[in-house]
């Protein structure tokens, strides 16, 4: 199949190409930023309890109304972007560190070697994400550190692929080849020639697979493996107002709803960013 | 052909491996983690050390493990003292079924909305409701089918695992994410095979365009979908154990997670080495099947 044929297709890809949603997911994806950098702009204390407003409806002092302790909702879905932006941006950094160094090995190594490193690939995607998380989480005890290496790991292999098929291309091409004939040693070769020009679609890559961290921690925290009460980490406030779902609603589906906006809008805006760099390699 | 069963086999065993690293890496003896919260006297220890064999070189207790997990035994659960494929194997009935149920459902939604969708309102729409669940925590979709289905209009039960109306919203919590992705891979495989000649000589001998894709452009666009049973599986797994939760069902999940926050680890590590196993299986099936299904595949 050419790619003059796979190209209509990618622009048919309606909402996600509307005009409406990229900006949107933008502005999003910059509030969620500031609130994970600069909470107290938005909100007041995630941890102020009020017993005389308990399980409050939202209101217009409420916004997203009051838990089970009369706290602020809406207070604590702002603060709890910082733990759950960084959970989902650390487990990626790890990912995509571990994937570049482990897709260049791989892709640079001796035909037996990159046998090995393809297997140990395949062998870690064997695990379903959540229950290898699981598993560390057994091992390292629960916690936001445990959560951050066990995504990480678990997500690893799909960069690592990516880049040593990457690795494979630039490989042959005619200016490593010059560079080769020029003398380059072999650091230089890797540092200045083949990594610059692999790293191409890892960024884009990472701005989808930071939704699907974020994802994934939170399925993690709401089991009960992340941060502990009563840090106001999302995954963690879906599964506190899980008891309280047949009297207040919002305590559940409110910060469930802010965790939803945060991972469509990571990829819609990867999304767009892919067609954009296919768009130049096309 | 054996190529691939030979690549299962070398992903399997550095799957265990992994695994079984892991439960060296944990912090603490093995002896600490199976005394737990009982009576702790050197006298005991010796007891568990001699019992378990824990005596051994690490690299025999490794070779002795690799050849009992060979025959399917994984070990004794250290909590609950007894073997843990006995463990696993009482809870996988309720996790299969809600995995294979929600499967079904999933692919067979995926198909309808792929083939209903193809006019451009439809598919905005259709690829809207897609990114939504795909991008929804799935425990968030539980949590919403609760409230609506079971607090307010009393449907369907609460919590519990008994008879079918138990199965019916964690099957369909489970089955939507699945199908929202299922749709957007067949909605690209039909867009794909519609371009094909073959579409082209199906029309000119005057087909009606449902009939081409029902007939014609289907068949293409599930190969795709096949090679992706063994991702499907890992979804399904991973997601009952979140789902059971939600839902307070009995199975798999029930388990996993007792055993995670109990550290009994050899409960663990026979899950994630039992989903891998299954993962293995099923692509190595799946590819077999694209043989089958695909002539065009067989000639490379």
């Amino acid at each position: 199949m050419s790619i003059a044929l796979d190209r209509p297709l990618a622009l048919r890809r309606s909402f996600a190409a509307s005009g409406v949603a990229v900006p949107t997911a933008a502005l999003f994806l910059l509030l969620a930023l500031i609130a994970a950098v600069h909470p107290s702009l938005f909100a007041g204390d995630p941890l102020a309890a009020d017993p005389l407003h308990v399980l409050e409806a939202p209101s217009a002092a409420h916004w997203f109304g009051t838990d089970q302790l009369g706290r602020d909702v809406f207070d604590r879905v702002v603060h709890g972007a910082r733990h759950s932006l960084l959970i989902g941006a650390g487990a990626t950094s790890i990912a995509v560190t571990a994937g570049l160094l482990l897709g260049l090995l791989a892709g640079l190594a001796h035909k037996y070697a990159d046998e090995a490193l393809s297997r140990f690939f395949d062998a870690l995607s064997a695990f379903p994400l959540l229950l290898l998380a699981l598993l560390f989480v057994a091992v390292a005890g629960p916690g936001t550190a445990g959560l951050v290496i066990a995504i990480g790991i678990a997500t690893m292999p799909t960069y690592a692929r990516v880049v040593r098929t990457q690795t494979f291309v630039v490989r042959q091409a005619a200016y490593v080849t010059h560079a080769v004939a020029f003398g380059d040693s072999r650091l230089r070769l890797v540092l200045r020639h083949v990594l610059p020009n692999v790293l191409g679609p890892v960024p884009v890559l990472a701005v989808i697979g930071l939704g699907e961290a974020i994802l994934a921690a939170a399925g993690l925290s709401f089991l009960g493996m992340g941060p502990q009460p009563p840090s106001p980490e999302w995954g963690a406030m879906l599964s506190e107002g899980r008891g309280y779902l047949s009297v207040a609603w919002w305590t559940t589906v409110l910060p469930g709803v802010v965790v939803t906006l945060t991972v469509i809008s990571l990829t819609v805006a990867g999304r767009r960013l892919q067609r954009r760099f296919e768009g130049r390699l096309g | 052909m054996l190529r691939r069963l030979a690549t299962g086999l070398v992903v399997l065993w550095a799957a265990a491996t992994a695994a079984y690293l892991a439960l060296l890496a944990a912090p603490g003896t093995t002896v600490d983690a199976i005394v737990g919260e009982g009576a702790d006297t050197p006298l005991i220890r010796a007891q568990i050390i001699s019992e378990w064999h824990l005596d051994r070189p690490a690299v025999v207790q490794y070779l002795d493990y690799l050849w009992r997990a060979g025959q399917g035994d994984l070990g004794r659960s250290y909590l609950l003292q007894r073997p843990v494929s006995e463990v696993i194997g009482s809870q996988l009935r309720p996790t299969l079924t809600l995995a294979a149920v929600a499967g079904l459902l999933g692919v067979v939604l995926a198909l309808i909305l792929a083939i209903t969708t193809r006019r451009p309102w439809a598919r905005r729409v259709s690829s809207t409701a897609e990114l939504v669940l795909v991008s929804t925590p799935s425990f968030l979709i539980g949590i919403v089918l609760l409230s609506i289905f079971s607090f307010r209009l009393g449907w369907f039960p609460v919590s519990g695992g008994q008879g079918v109306a138990a199965l019916v919203l964690p099957a369909v919590t489970l089955a939507l994410p699945v199908a929202a992705l299922l749709t957007q891979v067949l909605r690209d495989g039909l867009d794909r095979a519609l371009d094909e000649p073959f579409v082209v000589t199906a029309r000119a001998r005057g087909l009606g365009e449902r009939a081409v894709l029902v007939r014609h452009a289907v068949r293409h666009a599930l190969l795709p979908v096949i090679t992706l049973t063994g991702w499907l599986f890992g979804v399904l797994l991973g997601g009952a154990v979140i789902i059971e939760t939600v839902f307070g069902r009995p199975g798999l999940g029930q388990v996993t997670l007792q055993a995670v926050t109990s550290e009994d680890l050899p409960v663990v590590l026979a899950v994630v080495v039992f989903s891998a196993f299954v993962y293995v299986a099923i692509n190595t099936l799946a590819d077999l099947a694209c043989l089958v299904i695909d002539p065009r595949l067989r000639r490379s």
